[in-house]
């Protein structure tokens, strides 16, 4: 792993101050797919992040029981207001909440940013090898929507496994990317169901899948890799076969968050 | 500070509560042991594992995989919290205490008062070593008696089961005294030096 870079430092600098709870109201709800839906976020005082960092969100009961959980932040730093992604948990707390009760006007506590490590934005350079798994896509999409904000033309690759077609989440806006055919490579990959005419790929992400999918490592690119554990240990295993640097592979594994 | 906002219509918890004073501000329990790395998880060999003992530049004592497994062995239940708002209960381990190591390489009291561990994968993070003594702290090699998983830390991991588990550092080889406090790996990215789950300290500054 490497300690620093352009972005920790940013991170260290302001370290010092304490991340104050901001009040952030509900702009609009954006429903991504059947169990996902995205919240558009206006945060006063709120002082910029870097693409792949997360936040924490403190929800107050009534009775004053409180519940904290920590999302990533699915916008670019550019876009104007923050956006983060929650998949719904059924049987979870504050999953529910945030994408069944909540709506437009509402108002909850957040703070942040959060994490110097998982990050990249253009000035890093690339090539870029993005790596998600369902809702894990959300911190790669603020790299993605950071690198179209700002005219990025590094090399970058996404390996995007759902479920299902339905379960694609920001399925148009990475079509839209793609279709930019500015160095960006979209490839998806559906695990239990397929719609018929797919041309993707029809498994879970495998070491060929990656060889094909992905940079050689003679090309030493930037890898970030973010959803359920179980897909990030076996997708980072395979890129240290494969002759890729570990200290180039960053990870992120978050199971959905209840 | 100003009153916590309340969040219309959200009524929280739908589990039994947990025991009392056993979860810390902000924390909730969960039943399973989520994996957090920032990296690859590191694969060694126990061939030539080694566990280090260091004070600055020098080495005080090292053990192979076998040497550490002949020393005194202490099971512990605990509780452990993770920054990312999780904590599990009673959970049960096996290492040998940092005072066994450091009576094992025939000291008194220790050479520093602060530590920085290392690990496979380039980890690293600061305790100190007030924290570490009295039982406070060992390196653990099984869970619920069982070797470590590696996506666990395992071989082998610090646990330091009262300050937030970052400080608990995955796949440790090596502790070093050192004589002033230094930033670790998270530390350096924006986490607390000291990491106090029950006075929330999970970021700089709070």
């Amino acid at each position: 792993m490497r300690e620093t870079d352009a972005a920790s430092d940013t991170t260290a600098d302001a370290g010092s101050q304490r991340l104050a709870w901001l009040v952030a109201t509900v702009r609009d709800v954006i429903d991504e797919t059947p169990r996902v839906r995205s919240l558009v976020l206006d945060v006063p005082g709120w002082r910029g992040h870097l693409p792949g960092q997360h936040l924490a969100i403190r929800l107050t009961g009534e009775d004053g029981y409180q519940a904290q959980r920590l999302y990533s932040i699915a916008s670019a730093p550019e876009a104007p207001a923050l956006m983060i992604t929650v998949e719904r948990i059924e049987d979870g707390e504050v999953s529910p909440y945030l994408a069944g009760e909540l709506r437009t006007g509402d108002r909850f506590e957040l703070r942040g940013p959060i994490g110097g490590y998982f990050v990249w934005h253009a000035p890093a350079g690339g090539p870029l090898f993005l790596i998600g798994g369902g809702s894990g896509i959300a911190p790669l999409m603020a790299m993605l929507r950071h690198r179209e904000a700002v005219s990025s033309i590094v090399p970058a690759r996404l390996l995007y496994s759902s479920r299902s077609v339905e379960d694609i989440i920001y399925r148009a806006e990475l079509d839209r990317f793609a279709a930019r055919e500015d160095g960006l490579i979209v490839r998806h990959t559906l695990t239990r169901q397929q719609p018929p005419g797919w041309t993707g790929g029809i498994r879970r992400i495998d070491r060929a899948m990656l060889a094909e999918a992905g940079f050689p490592p003679a090309e030493r690119p930037q890898v970030f890799i973010c959803g359920p554990t179980s897909l990030v240990e076996s997708a980072a295993r395979h890129l240290i076969d494969l002759g890729h640097d570990p200290a180039a592979i960053k990870t992120e594994r978050f199971g959905p968050t209840a | 500070m100003s009153e916590p906002l309340i969040s219309r219509g959200f009524f929280g918890r739908k589990r039994p509560a947990p025991p009392a004073n056993r979860v810390p501000p902000g924390q909730h329990v969960v039943t399973d042991f989520p994996v957090l790395s920032a990296g690859p998880t590191p694969r060694p060999s126990l061939d030539t594992w080694r566990f280090a003992l260091q004070h600055r530049g020098s080495l005080l004592g090292q053990w192979s995989w076998s040497e550490f497994e002949a020393l005194t062995q202490t099971s512990i239940t605990v509780d452990i919290h993770c920054v990312t708002t999780w904590s599990k209960l009673d959970t049960r381990w096996q290492g040998v205490t940092i005072d066994t190591l450091l009576a094992a390489v025939g000291l008194s009291a220790p050479p520093a008062p602060f530590a920085m561990l290392h690990c496979d994968g380039g980890y690293t993070t600061n305790v100190p070593v007030a924290d570490m003594l009295n039982g406070k702290a060992m390196v653990a090699t099984r869970f619920d008696e069982a070797p470590l998983d590696p996506e666990h830390g395992g071989p082998a991991r610090l646990l330091v089961p009262h300050l937030y588990f970052w400080k608990s550092a995955k796949w440790v080889r090596r502790l070093q005294f050192i004589d002033q406090d230094e930033p670790g790996f998270w530390e350096s990215n924006g986490y607390h030096m000291y990491g106090d789950p029950w006075r929330e300290q999970r970021y700089a500054g709070d």
